[in-house]
Protein backbone atom coordinates (compact mmCIF):
# COMPACT_ATOMS: atom_id res chain seq x y z
CA UNK A 1 0.00 0.00 0.00
CA UNK A 2 2.84 2.49 0.85
CA UNK A 3 4.68 1.71 -2.06
CA UNK A 4 1.63 2.39 -4.17
CA UNK A 5 1.22 5.79 -2.72
CA UNK A 6 5.18 6.49 -3.54
CA UNK A 7 4.57 4.86 -6.99
CA UNK A 8 1.76 8.16 -7.05
CA UNK A 9 3.79 10.85 -5.74
CA UNK A 10 6.80 9.67 -7.67
CA UNK A 11 5.01 9.72 -10.78
CA UNK A 12 2.62 12.30 -10.28
CA UNK A 13 3.26 14.58 -12.69
CA UNK A 14 3.13 11.69 -15.63
CA UNK A 15 -0.30 10.70 -14.65
CA UNK A 16 -1.84 14.03 -14.51
CA UNK A 17 -0.17 14.16 -18.40
CA UNK A 18 -1.92 10.98 -19.54
CA UNK A 19 -4.99 11.97 -17.82
CA UNK A 20 -4.98 15.09 -19.65
CA UNK A 21 -3.82 13.45 -22.89
CA UNK A 22 -6.69 10.75 -22.31
CA UNK A 23 -9.19 14.13 -21.82
CA UNK A 24 -7.74 15.82 -24.80
CA UNK A 25 -8.09 13.04 -27.43
CA UNK A 26 -11.50 11.92 -25.88
CA UNK A 27 -12.92 14.85 -26.85
CA UNK A 28 -10.85 14.92 -30.18
CA UNK A 29 -12.40 11.69 -31.47
CA UNK A 30 -15.75 11.57 -29.81
CA UNK A 31 -16.23 15.04 -31.52
CA UNK A 32 -17.58 13.20 -34.74
CA UNK A 33 -19.27 13.48 -37.45
CA UNK A 34 -22.33 15.19 -36.20
CA UNK A 35 -20.30 17.28 -33.98
CA UNK A 36 -22.12 16.95 -30.37
CA UNK A 37 -18.99 17.44 -28.84
CA UNK A 38 -18.96 18.24 -25.08
CA UNK A 39 -19.35 21.64 -23.65
CA UNK A 40 -20.14 22.70 -27.06
CA UNK A 41 -23.55 24.78 -26.94
CA UNK A 42 -21.69 27.34 -24.42
CA UNK A 43 -18.46 27.87 -25.87
CA UNK A 44 -20.17 28.39 -29.62
CA UNK A 45 -22.26 31.26 -27.34
CA UNK A 46 -18.91 32.79 -26.72
CA UNK A 47 -16.95 32.70 -28.97
CA UNK A 48 -19.94 34.11 -31.05
CA UNK A 49 -19.65 37.21 -29.24
CA UNK A 50 -16.52 37.56 -29.37
CA UNK A 51 -16.23 36.40 -33.00
CA UNK A 52 -19.34 39.08 -33.80
CA UNK A 53 -17.29 42.34 -32.09
CA UNK A 54 -14.51 41.30 -34.19
CA UNK A 55 -16.47 41.48 -37.46
CA UNK A 56 -17.57 44.49 -37.05
CA UNK A 57 -14.21 45.94 -37.85
CA UNK A 58 -13.65 43.35 -40.57
CA UNK A 59 -16.79 43.62 -42.09
CA UNK A 60 -15.16 48.00 -42.76
CA UNK A 61 -12.89 46.59 -45.08
CA UNK A 62 -14.94 44.69 -47.91
CA UNK A 63 -18.10 46.74 -47.90
CA UNK A 64 -17.45 47.49 -51.43
CA UNK A 65 -16.33 43.97 -52.88
CA UNK A 66 -19.77 43.29 -51.26
CA UNK A 67 -21.91 46.41 -52.33
CA UNK A 68 -21.15 45.06 -55.68
CA UNK A 69 -21.42 40.96 -54.83
CA UNK A 70 -25.84 42.34 -53.96
CA UNK A 71 -25.89 44.58 -56.45
CA UNK A 72 -25.05 41.61 -59.04
CA UNK A 73 -27.70 39.02 -57.32
CA UNK A 74 -30.13 41.44 -56.49
CA UNK A 75 -29.86 42.18 -60.49
CA UNK A 76 -30.39 38.48 -61.08
CA UNK A 77 -33.37 38.28 -58.81
CA UNK A 78 -35.03 41.00 -60.70
CA UNK A 79 -34.67 39.06 -63.75
CA UNK A 80 -36.02 36.27 -62.43
CA UNK A 81 -39.08 37.73 -61.28
CA UNK A 82 -39.90 39.40 -64.30
CA UNK A 83 -39.32 35.33 -66.54
CA UNK A 84 -41.65 34.02 -63.99
CA UNK A 85 -44.27 36.68 -64.33
CA UNK A 86 -44.41 35.96 -68.05
CA UNK A 87 -44.63 32.65 -67.66
CA UNK A 88 -46.75 31.90 -64.89
CA UNK A 89 -48.29 28.58 -65.11
CA UNK A 90 -45.18 26.58 -66.56
CA UNK A 91 -42.35 24.40 -64.44
CA UNK A 92 -39.77 27.53 -64.30
CA UNK A 93 -41.44 28.10 -60.84
CA UNK A 94 -39.88 25.02 -59.65
CA UNK A 95 -36.40 26.91 -59.92
CA UNK A 96 -37.86 29.81 -57.91
CA UNK A 97 -38.32 27.71 -54.36
CA UNK A 98 -42.31 26.45 -55.84
CA UNK A 99 -43.44 23.26 -56.45
CA UNK A 100 -46.26 22.57 -58.16
CA UNK A 101 -48.80 20.25 -55.95
CA UNK A 102 -51.23 17.59 -56.82
CA UNK A 103 -53.87 19.83 -56.58
CA UNK A 104 -52.57 22.59 -58.71
CA UNK A 105 -51.91 24.83 -55.86
CA UNK A 106 -48.12 25.85 -55.40
CA UNK A 107 -46.84 25.60 -52.21
CA UNK A 108 -43.39 27.33 -50.63
CA UNK A 109 -40.70 24.58 -50.31
CA UNK A 110 -38.35 26.53 -49.53
CA UNK A 111 -37.52 29.30 -46.96
CA UNK A 112 -34.47 31.82 -47.67
CA UNK A 113 -33.09 33.59 -44.21
CA UNK A 114 -30.02 36.63 -44.47
CA UNK A 115 -27.15 35.82 -42.34
CA UNK A 116 -23.88 37.48 -41.46
CA UNK A 117 -20.40 35.81 -41.23
CA UNK A 118 -18.75 36.39 -38.05
CA UNK A 119 -15.75 33.87 -38.18
CA UNK A 120 -14.78 31.55 -41.15
CA UNK A 121 -11.63 29.73 -42.06
CA UNK A 122 -10.37 28.23 -45.00
CA UNK A 123 -6.65 26.89 -43.93
CA UNK A 124 -7.40 23.98 -41.91
CA UNK A 125 -8.65 20.40 -42.92
CA UNK A 126 -11.69 20.99 -41.32
CA UNK A 127 -13.27 23.95 -42.03
CA UNK A 128 -16.22 25.71 -40.27
CA UNK A 129 -18.18 28.72 -41.18
CA UNK A 130 -20.03 30.33 -37.76
CA UNK A 131 -23.05 32.56 -38.88
CA UNK A 132 -24.73 34.98 -36.33
CA UNK A 133 -28.24 33.75 -36.70
CA UNK A 134 -29.03 31.11 -34.02
CA UNK A 135 -32.39 28.68 -33.09
CA UNK A 136 -34.11 31.73 -31.48
CA UNK A 137 -33.82 33.34 -35.62
CA UNK A 138 -35.37 30.14 -36.54
CA UNK A 139 -32.18 28.30 -37.58
CA UNK A 140 -32.03 24.19 -37.51
CA UNK A 141 -29.79 21.70 -37.82
CA UNK A 142 -29.14 20.50 -41.64
CA UNK A 143 -30.36 23.42 -43.50
CA UNK A 144 -28.36 24.68 -46.61
CA UNK A 145 -26.15 27.77 -46.85
CA UNK A 146 -25.38 29.79 -49.89
CA UNK A 147 -23.55 33.02 -50.36
CA UNK A 148 -24.80 36.40 -51.42
CA UNK A 149 -23.96 35.77 -55.11
CA UNK A 150 -25.70 32.51 -55.16
CA UNK A 151 -22.95 29.98 -54.55
CA UNK A 152 -23.22 26.77 -52.17
CA UNK A 153 -21.40 27.29 -49.04
CA UNK A 154 -21.99 24.86 -46.37
CA UNK A 155 -24.54 22.72 -43.92
CA UNK A 156 -25.65 24.05 -40.70
CA UNK A 157 -24.35 21.96 -38.47
CA UNK A 158 -24.55 22.79 -35.01
CA UNK A 159 -27.05 25.47 -33.45
CA UNK A 160 -26.81 27.60 -30.33
CA UNK A 161 -29.43 30.33 -29.16
CA UNK A 162 -27.71 33.31 -31.27
CA UNK A 163 -25.07 31.09 -33.94
CA UNK A 164 -24.85 29.38 -35.82
CA UNK A 165 -21.97 26.84 -36.88
CA UNK A 166 -21.79 25.88 -40.61
CA UNK A 167 -19.93 22.93 -42.02
CA UNK A 168 -18.00 24.45 -45.27
CA UNK A 169 -17.72 23.09 -48.56
CA UNK A 170 -13.96 22.71 -47.55
CA UNK A 171 -14.23 20.66 -44.82
CA UNK A 172 -13.13 16.74 -45.64
CA UNK A 173 -16.36 15.12 -44.08
CA UNK A 174 -18.46 17.18 -46.24
CA UNK A 175 -20.69 15.64 -49.05
CA UNK A 176 -22.86 17.80 -51.40
CA UNK A 177 -25.10 16.07 -53.81
CA UNK A 178 -24.15 17.91 -57.39
CA UNK A 179 -25.37 17.66 -61.50
CA UNK A 180 -24.09 18.99 -64.01
CA UNK A 181 -25.74 21.94 -65.71
CA UNK A 182 -25.74 20.29 -69.40
CA UNK A 183 -26.09 16.78 -69.19
CA UNK A 184 -28.18 16.32 -65.41
CA UNK A 185 -25.91 13.57 -64.68
CA UNK A 186 -25.33 13.43 -60.69
CA UNK A 187 -22.31 12.77 -58.65
CA UNK A 188 -21.12 14.06 -55.18
CA UNK A 189 -19.01 16.95 -54.31
CA UNK A 190 -16.37 16.66 -51.71
CA UNK A 191 -13.00 18.11 -50.50
CA UNK A 192 -9.50 16.61 -50.32
CA UNK A 193 -8.25 18.90 -47.61
CA UNK A 194 -5.40 20.00 -49.86
CA UNK A 195 -6.55 23.43 -52.16
CA UNK A 196 -8.86 25.69 -50.94
CA UNK A 197 -9.84 26.91 -54.35
CA UNK A 198 -10.54 23.24 -55.88
CA UNK A 199 -12.90 20.72 -54.96
CA UNK A 200 -13.84 16.87 -56.15
CA UNK A 201 -16.91 15.93 -57.44
CA UNK A 202 -16.87 12.09 -57.79
CA UNK A 203 -18.74 9.36 -59.11
CA UNK A 204 -19.48 11.11 -62.29
CA UNK A 205 -20.56 8.57 -64.88
CA UNK A 206 -18.69 8.15 -67.63
CA UNK A 207 -21.48 8.69 -69.89
CA UNK A 208 -21.75 12.28 -69.04
CA UNK A 209 -20.31 14.39 -71.78
CA UNK A 210 -18.16 16.74 -69.46
CA UNK A 211 -15.60 19.46 -70.95
CA UNK A 212 -13.32 21.82 -68.97
CA UNK A 213 -15.56 24.60 -68.30
CA UNK A 214 -19.02 23.19 -67.49
CA UNK A 215 -21.43 24.60 -64.81
CA UNK A 216 -21.95 22.14 -61.90
CA UNK A 217 -24.95 22.95 -59.92
CA UNK A 218 -26.37 22.02 -56.84
CA UNK A 219 -28.18 18.85 -57.83
CA UNK A 220 -32.49 18.22 -57.48
CA UNK A 221 -32.18 15.13 -55.38
CA UNK A 222 -30.98 16.87 -52.52
CA UNK A 223 -32.61 17.15 -48.85
CA UNK A 224 -31.00 20.40 -48.09
CA UNK A 225 -30.07 22.28 -50.93
CA UNK A 226 -32.73 24.03 -53.67
CA UNK A 227 -31.91 22.51 -57.24
CA UNK A 228 -29.80 25.00 -59.36
CA UNK A 229 -27.46 26.86 -57.55
CA UNK A 230 -24.16 27.58 -58.25
CA UNK A 231 -21.23 25.35 -56.81
CA UNK A 232 -17.95 25.49 -59.12
CA UNK A 233 -16.37 25.40 -62.64
CA UNK A 234 -14.68 21.81 -63.89
CA UNK A 235 -11.11 22.80 -64.01
CA UNK A 236 -9.72 19.34 -64.92
CA UNK A 237 -11.58 15.88 -65.06
CA UNK A 238 -10.18 12.14 -65.11
CA UNK A 239 -11.51 8.64 -65.68
CA UNK A 240 -10.71 6.61 -62.52
CA UNK A 241 -10.31 3.34 -64.04
CA UNK A 242 -11.06 1.43 -61.48
CA UNK A 243 -14.18 2.22 -60.70
CA UNK A 244 -15.31 3.53 -64.38
CA UNK A 245 -16.14 6.79 -63.26
CA UNK A 246 -15.20 10.56 -63.70
CA UNK A 247 -13.32 12.10 -60.91
CA UNK A 248 -14.07 16.28 -62.20
CA UNK A 249 -11.85 19.10 -60.03
CA UNK A 250 -13.61 22.31 -59.74
CA UNK A 251 -12.72 25.65 -59.10
CA UNK A 252 -15.18 26.67 -56.45
CA UNK A 253 -17.98 29.45 -57.41
CA UNK A 254 -17.95 31.02 -54.16
CA UNK A 255 -15.08 32.59 -53.06
CA UNK A 256 -14.28 31.21 -49.57
CA UNK A 257 -11.75 33.99 -48.70
CA UNK A 258 -14.23 36.63 -48.62
CA UNK A 259 -17.07 35.39 -47.30
CA UNK A 260 -19.74 38.06 -45.62
CA UNK A 261 -23.06 37.49 -46.60
CA UNK A 262 -24.93 34.50 -46.82
CA UNK A 263 -28.09 32.76 -47.16
CA UNK A 264 -29.95 30.16 -44.95
CA UNK A 265 -32.34 27.81 -46.90
CA UNK A 266 -34.50 26.21 -45.06
CA UNK A 267 -36.01 22.86 -47.01
CA UNK A 268 -39.18 23.03 -45.32
CA UNK A 269 -40.71 19.18 -46.47
CA UNK A 270 -36.80 18.35 -44.80
CA UNK A 271 -38.85 16.45 -41.42
CA UNK A 272 -40.77 14.16 -44.06
CA UNK A 273 -38.35 13.43 -46.47
CA UNK A 274 -35.99 12.07 -44.13
CA UNK A 275 -38.24 10.49 -42.18
CA UNK A 276 -39.96 9.15 -45.24
CA UNK A 277 -36.19 7.85 -46.37
CA UNK A 278 -36.07 5.93 -43.01
CA UNK A 279 -38.94 4.10 -42.88
CA UNK A 280 -38.58 3.06 -46.69
CA UNK A 281 -34.96 1.71 -45.22
CA UNK A 282 -36.59 -0.27 -42.39
CA UNK A 283 -39.49 -1.81 -44.54
CA UNK A 284 -37.00 -3.13 -46.62
CA UNK A 285 -34.80 -4.73 -44.00
CA UNK A 286 -38.04 -6.33 -41.92
CA UNK A 287 -39.14 -7.70 -45.82
CA UNK A 288 -35.33 -9.18 -45.92
CA UNK A 289 -35.60 -10.62 -42.59
CA UNK A 290 -38.84 -12.10 -42.94
CA UNK A 291 -38.28 -15.56 -44.81
CA UNK A 292 -41.15 -16.01 -47.57
CA UNK B 1 2.25 43.35 -11.71
CA UNK B 2 0.94 39.45 -9.91
CA UNK B 3 2.37 36.65 -12.02
CA UNK B 4 -0.80 35.04 -12.24
CA UNK B 5 -2.24 37.55 -13.52
CA UNK B 6 0.47 38.58 -16.19
CA UNK B 7 -0.01 35.13 -17.79
CA UNK B 8 -3.63 35.07 -17.94
CA UNK B 9 -3.30 38.25 -19.54
CA UNK B 10 -0.59 37.15 -22.27
CA UNK B 11 -2.35 33.43 -22.64
CA UNK B 12 -5.59 35.59 -24.05
CA UNK B 13 -3.46 38.19 -26.24
CA UNK B 14 -1.87 35.52 -27.48
CA UNK B 15 -4.92 33.52 -28.72
CA UNK B 16 -6.65 36.51 -29.75
CA UNK B 17 -3.60 36.80 -31.95
CA UNK B 18 -4.12 33.78 -33.02
CA UNK B 19 -7.63 33.41 -33.79
CA UNK B 20 -7.87 37.23 -35.12
CA UNK B 21 -4.49 37.80 -36.71
CA UNK B 22 -2.98 34.68 -37.66
CA UNK B 23 -5.48 32.29 -38.74
CA UNK B 24 -6.68 34.99 -41.13
CA UNK B 25 -3.24 34.59 -42.91
CA UNK B 26 -3.59 32.41 -46.15
CA UNK B 27 0.16 31.94 -46.73
CA UNK B 28 0.14 28.20 -48.03
CA UNK B 29 -2.80 25.46 -48.65
CA UNK B 30 0.03 23.41 -45.64
CA UNK B 31 0.93 26.55 -43.21
CA UNK B 32 -0.66 28.24 -40.80
CA UNK B 33 1.85 30.48 -38.62
CA UNK B 34 1.33 29.01 -35.09
CA UNK B 35 2.61 31.66 -32.25
CA UNK B 36 -0.37 30.94 -29.46
CA UNK B 37 1.66 28.81 -27.35
CA UNK B 38 4.55 30.96 -26.48
CA UNK B 39 3.16 31.96 -23.44
CA UNK B 40 3.32 28.39 -22.39
CA UNK B 41 7.30 28.75 -22.91
CA UNK B 42 7.67 31.86 -21.11
CA UNK B 43 5.93 30.56 -17.78
CA UNK B 44 8.14 30.91 -14.97
CA UNK B 45 11.25 27.87 -13.87
CA UNK B 46 10.00 27.17 -10.83
CA UNK B 47 5.91 26.37 -11.33
CA UNK B 48 5.17 23.05 -10.62
CA UNK B 49 5.03 20.20 -13.15
CA UNK B 50 1.12 19.36 -12.47
CA UNK B 51 0.36 23.03 -12.50
CA UNK B 52 2.29 23.31 -15.84
CA UNK B 53 0.04 20.67 -17.31
CA UNK B 54 -3.39 22.17 -16.07
CA UNK B 55 -2.49 25.59 -17.81
CA UNK B 56 -1.69 23.97 -20.94
CA UNK B 57 -4.64 22.02 -21.04
CA UNK B 58 -6.43 25.18 -20.74
CA UNK B 59 -5.00 27.18 -23.35
CA UNK B 60 -5.20 24.27 -25.44
CA UNK B 61 -9.02 23.73 -25.10
CA UNK B 62 -9.70 27.98 -25.16
CA UNK B 63 -8.07 27.70 -28.96
CA UNK B 64 -9.77 24.39 -29.84
CA UNK B 65 -13.52 26.28 -28.83
CA UNK B 66 -12.70 29.14 -31.33
CA UNK B 67 -11.21 26.60 -34.08
CA UNK B 68 -13.61 24.01 -33.95
CA UNK B 69 -11.57 20.95 -33.20
CA UNK B 70 -11.97 20.16 -29.09
CA UNK B 71 -8.68 18.54 -27.77
CA UNK B 72 -6.64 18.84 -30.56
CA UNK B 73 -4.22 21.64 -29.61
CA UNK B 74 -4.92 20.89 -25.76
CA UNK B 75 -3.38 17.80 -27.02
CA UNK B 76 -0.59 19.00 -28.60
CA UNK B 77 -0.03 21.64 -25.26
CA UNK B 78 -0.38 19.06 -22.60
CA UNK B 79 2.46 17.28 -24.19
CA UNK B 80 5.44 19.99 -24.61
CA UNK B 81 3.82 21.18 -21.00
CA UNK B 82 5.34 17.56 -20.17
CA UNK B 83 8.13 17.73 -22.01
CA UNK B 84 9.38 21.45 -21.40
CA UNK B 85 10.60 20.57 -17.69
CA UNK B 86 13.36 17.82 -19.45
CA UNK B 87 14.38 20.40 -22.20
CA UNK B 88 15.27 22.90 -19.71
CA UNK B 89 17.22 20.62 -17.30
CA UNK B 90 19.31 19.31 -20.21
CA UNK B 91 19.90 22.74 -21.46
CA UNK B 92 20.58 24.66 -18.62
CA UNK B 93 23.37 23.68 -15.73
CA UNK B 94 22.27 21.78 -13.30
CA UNK B 95 22.60 23.59 -10.16
CA UNK B 96 19.72 25.64 -10.24
CA UNK B 97 21.05 28.34 -8.42
CA UNK B 98 22.78 29.28 -11.44
CA UNK B 99 18.69 30.97 -12.97
CA UNK B 100 19.53 33.85 -12.16
CA UNK B 101 16.04 35.20 -13.64
CA UNK B 102 13.02 33.99 -12.92
CA UNK B 103 11.62 32.50 -16.68
CA UNK B 104 13.15 31.39 -20.02
CA UNK B 105 14.09 33.82 -22.19
CA UNK B 106 17.15 34.57 -24.69
CA UNK B 107 18.85 36.70 -21.91
CA UNK B 108 18.39 33.84 -19.04
CA UNK B 109 19.75 30.85 -20.93
CA UNK B 110 21.69 32.87 -23.87
CA UNK B 111 20.20 32.69 -27.36
CA UNK B 112 21.67 29.38 -28.26
CA UNK B 113 20.29 27.06 -25.57
CA UNK B 114 17.19 29.09 -25.96
CA UNK B 115 16.48 28.66 -29.87
CA UNK B 116 17.20 24.88 -29.43
CA UNK B 117 14.63 24.91 -26.26
CA UNK B 118 12.09 27.08 -28.45
CA UNK B 119 12.57 25.14 -31.73
CA UNK B 120 12.73 21.46 -29.81
CA UNK B 121 9.07 22.33 -28.05
CA UNK B 122 7.65 23.70 -31.71
CA UNK B 123 9.23 20.49 -33.22
CA UNK B 124 7.28 18.60 -30.98
CA UNK B 125 3.65 20.67 -31.00
CA UNK B 126 3.46 20.95 -34.80
CA UNK B 127 4.76 17.26 -34.84
CA UNK B 128 1.90 16.12 -32.65
CA UNK B 129 -0.96 18.38 -34.12
CA UNK B 130 -0.40 17.78 -37.63
CA UNK B 131 -0.08 14.26 -36.51
CA UNK B 132 -3.55 14.05 -35.07
CA UNK B 133 -4.81 15.98 -37.52
CA UNK B 134 -3.73 13.55 -40.29
CA UNK B 135 -4.21 10.03 -38.45
CA UNK B 136 -8.06 10.11 -40.56
CA UNK B 137 -6.79 11.81 -43.35
CA UNK B 138 -3.63 12.35 -45.32
CA UNK B 139 -0.29 10.87 -46.73
CA UNK B 140 3.12 10.96 -45.21
CA UNK B 141 4.78 13.46 -47.53
CA UNK B 142 2.28 15.65 -46.86
CA UNK B 143 2.89 15.54 -43.28
CA UNK B 144 6.67 15.74 -43.40
CA UNK B 145 6.51 18.80 -45.71
CA UNK B 146 3.40 20.65 -43.13
CA UNK B 147 5.66 19.54 -39.61
CA UNK B 148 8.74 21.46 -41.69
CA UNK B 149 6.77 24.55 -42.92
CA UNK B 150 5.00 25.09 -39.70
CA UNK B 151 8.11 24.77 -37.56
CA UNK B 152 9.76 27.18 -39.72
CA UNK B 153 7.08 29.80 -40.30
CA UNK B 154 6.78 29.56 -35.67
CA UNK B 155 10.71 29.62 -35.32
CA UNK B 156 10.97 32.68 -37.52
CA UNK B 157 7.65 34.38 -35.62
CA UNK B 158 8.79 33.42 -32.53
CA UNK B 159 12.46 34.75 -32.83
CA UNK B 160 10.74 38.53 -34.32
CA UNK B 161 8.79 38.45 -31.19
CA UNK B 162 11.66 38.07 -28.98
CA UNK B 163 13.86 40.65 -30.62
CA UNK B 164 11.47 43.36 -30.66
CA UNK B 165 9.16 42.80 -27.51
CA UNK B 166 12.40 41.44 -25.16
CA UNK B 167 10.75 41.04 -21.49
CA UNK B 168 11.34 42.95 -18.68
CA UNK B 169 13.24 40.73 -16.19
CA UNK B 170 13.05 40.27 -12.85
CA UNK B 171 16.05 38.58 -10.97
CA UNK B 172 15.62 35.97 -8.74
CA UNK B 173 15.76 36.63 -5.27
CA UNK B 174 16.63 34.39 -2.16
CA UNK B 175 15.18 36.82 0.12
CA UNK B 176 10.96 36.61 -0.24
CA UNK B 177 9.32 34.14 -2.25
Amino acid sequence: MRNIFLFLRRYRAFLVFIFLQVVSLWFLFSYNRFHRAKFLGIANEVTGRINAQYNTVEDFFSLKEENRKVHRYNDSLLNLLRRNFMMRDTSVETGNGLLPSDTGNKYRRYFLRPATVIYNTVTSQKNFIQINRGSSQGIKDNMAVISSDGSAVGVVINVSANFSQVMSLLHVQSTVSASLKKTGDLGTVEWDGKDPRYLIMKRVPKSADVKVGDAILTSPVSFNFPPGYMIGIVSDFKLDNTSGMYSLKLKTAANFYNLQQVHVIENLDYDEQVKLNQDTKRKIDDIKKTPR
Amino acid sequence: MNDFLKNIFRIALFILIQVYVLNKIHLHRFIIPYLYYLPILWLSFSIPRAGLLFIGFVTGLTLDYFMMTPGLHAAACVLIAFVRPFVIGILTPKDSSEFNYREPSPRAMQWTPYVIYVFILTLLHHGYLVFLEWLSFGSFLGFIIKVAGTTAISMLLIITVELLFPRKLRFRTNTAA
